[in-house]
């Protein structure tokens, strides 16, 4: 398979280029909530990687194998145990992390699965989510929060110095992280106090500490095998 | 330029009376072969350890094998299905039973593609089944055929194909019953089989499913015409039996809400309800032409040799209990495909597969269709269902390079 330079072709979100640029070409790539397949068709036909989808959405899942991706309807919650442990070199979670039951145990099978885990998140600490908090009154809403707090699959939102605590609790490595700004440009991480503030979202890569792994390993063998 | 494997004379020798139960079926355009061909791998040997001296393989073929013979997909039919997927059937004349999907330009498309369907083992159109002459006695075999397996059905399936010269599958697709052969093709010779699509069915016979197909042996067998098993030179049929067992099995094949909205309660040419056991309603009216055209295509021992077979399917317990371990080190690409409504092979029996799939790393797919038109949706028209084997066969193909 070819790797084709990418055009910047309309109508591909800038955050998921950037995404698939992390991504080694020829990698095994998991993504999980792949939506209607956007990502993985750039994974698949510009980084020439072996990639997978899984999506609750029947739409979302229907659209993707009708392009011929290679996309599983099922539920992060439940059915990433059954994937095997190392199956991938990345796993991605592109703006699902909030949506999870279990966060913790989300990422710990992230990590389980695969070598890496690429991870982007709202962050909610940004500052336009503050002033609307803290002057409105009301729950925020940005154009990457955007639906009413009645209406939203987001049951889990934290900041960026949330997550990164939690990865220190859980012994995860942050290998890489970034923000994106509020006009969509993907900066490195700097300072978290900076990032915290001025991050509309986080992206963050992210690998076990090795101790951390090889307890896993040993414990994290999937039920179905 | 592709070309037909068994080259002209053979097309000529089946043409002129090898196929003992049917006309060469009229199908226009379509280049078609096919027939009743003897299998040269005999005696062939049952998973009960019981062997079949002479086995005759019923089949049909669309399209033509390219120089490197990398484009055969194979279909597979269901319970009473056969091998006229896309050709109209000997006896009732209908159209074949995937004919929206078979053909020039269609999704199985016969320009691109070796498009092959074979007559399952033990039925009655053609391959060997217990209607057949025993060679040891020359009479039916009836009750003495040995009871067979889905694996059974496969291997014979597998030896043909490597007769006529096809070691390689590009796509082994299939619903129902058909699906479980596909599933039973990916285990036993998963070298052979680029890609799968198993659509509508399990990796196991449920209680449920045995039970039903209980209902219909016991009424075919209550039947006094079934004689045993040997009715065949008696000139009388266990035709009430079979025709309850078809009934009984039909209502499984829909569902509910697709019954209510074909059928409801609405009186069958009637003003109002007779206060008798006359089909009233549309329902019972249906249900009676369905058993009653039923017996006319397929024979009742059949019927209860393959519904066994099925019954005894279950991959798990051939592979030490653990599903995943039959699809270990796979490098097949899956699209496992379900329906909504289907109560008799529902969702959770094809997520069972797609677990066990992604636990042995497998490339797989897995959709859910909506559909109100129950187990049956495979056969129908269903739009979705029809994008995503477009999708998935397209996709398959580039890799492939068919």
């Amino acid at each position: 398979m070819s790797l084709k330079p990418h055009n910047g072709a309309a109508g591909i979100r800038a955050d998921l280029l950037e995404i698939s640029r992390m991504v080694e070409p020829g990698s095994r790539v998991l993504d999980v909530g792949c939506g209607n397949g956007e990502l993985l068709d750039i994974l698949v036909n510009e980084r020439g990687a072996d990639a997978r989808g899984l999506e609750l959405s029947r739409e979302g899942v229907n659209a993707s194998v009708a392009r011929g991706l290679s996309v599983v309807q099922g539920n992060a919650d439940t059915d990433l145990v059954d994937y095997p442990t190392d199956g991938f070199d990345y796993v991605i979670l592109s703006q699902t992390l909030q949506a999870m039951r279990d966060t913790r145990e989300c990422l710990r099978q992230l990590l389980r699965i695969g070598r890496r885990g690429i991870v982007s998140f709202p962050n909610f600490g940004f500052w336009r989510v503050r002033m609307k908090l803290m002057l409105g009154g009301r729950m925020p809403d940005t154009e990457t929060l955007d639906l009413p707090w009645y209406n939203t699959p987001n049951i889990h939102l934290c900041t960026i110095r949330d997550f990164v605590a939690l990865c220190d609790d859980l012994g995860i490595t942050i290998e890489q992280g970034y923000t994106y700004t509020a006009g969509g440009k993907l900066v490195p991480y700097g300072s978290l106090w900076r990032a915290n503030v001025f991050g509309d979202q986080g992206l963050f890569v992210l690998s076990y500490d090795d101790d951390v792994r090889v307890a896993t390993d040993v414990a994290g063998e999937s039920p179905a095998t | 330029m592709g070309h037909n494997v068994l080259g002209s004379s053979a097309s000529r020798m089946m043409k002129s009376g090898q196929n003992m139960n049917a006309t060469t079926p009229d199908t226009g355009d379509l280049a078609l072969e096919g027939g009743i061909t003897p299998l040269q791998a005999v005696p062939f040997r049952l998973a009960n350890g019981a062997e079949l001296a002479e086995v005759n393989v019923g089949w049909q073929a669309y399209g033509a094998l390219n120089e490197d013979r990398s484009n055969v997909i194979l279909l597979c039919h269901a319970l009473t299905g056969d091998q006229y997927a896309a050709a109209p059937h000997p006896i009732t004349g209908k159209p074949g039973w995937w004919d929206d999907l078979v053909g020039s330009g269609k999704i199985f498309d016969t320009d691109r593609f070796y498009v092959i369907c074979l007559n399952v083992l033990g039925s009655c159109l053609g391959t060997t089944g217990p209607r057949d002459a025993n060679p040891a006695t020359n009479d039916p075999y009836g009750l003495d055929f040995p009871v067979l397996t889905i694996g059974d059905m496969v291997r014979v399936q597998a030896a043909f194909l490597e007769q006529i010269g096809i070691d390689q599958i590009f796509c082994v697709v299939g619903g129902s019953m058909g699906g479980m052969q596909v599933l039973e093709w990916t285990t036993s010779f998963p070298e052979r089989v680029f890609s799968a699509i198993p659509i509508a069915t399990a990796a196991r016979h449920s209680a449920q499913n045995i039970a039903f197909h209980e209902v219909g042996r016991q009424a075919i067998m209550a039947d006094p015409n079934w004689q045993g098993g040997a009715y065949y030179n008696t000139g009388k049929r266990p035709d009430a039996g079979l025709s309850v067992a078809r009934m009984a099995a039909h209502i499984t094949y829909l569902s509910e809400t697709g019954l209510h909205v074909k059928f409801g309660r609405e009186l069958q040419d009637r003003d109002a309800i007779t206060y008798g056991f006359d089909a009233d309603f549309q329902i019972e009216s249906y249900l009676r032409y369905q058993g009653s055209t039923f017996v006319d295509r397929f024979d009742a021992n059949s019927y209860l040799y393959i519904t066994r077979a099925m019954d005894y399917f279950d991959i798990a317990a051939d592979h030490g209990g653990v599903l995943a371990n039959a699809w270990r080190d796979t490098q097949t690409r899956f699209c496992v495909i379900s329906f909504t409504s289907d109560w008799l092979f529902p969702t959770s029996e094809s997520r069972d597969v797609v677990r066990a799939l992604n636990a042995a790393g497998a490339d797989v797919s897995f959709v859910e269709i909506e559909s109100d038109k129950g187990h049956d949706s495979f056969l129908l028209d269903v739009p979705e269902f029809h994008d995503i084997l477009q999708g998935f066969l397209a996709a398959s193909a580039q890799r492939r390079g068919v």
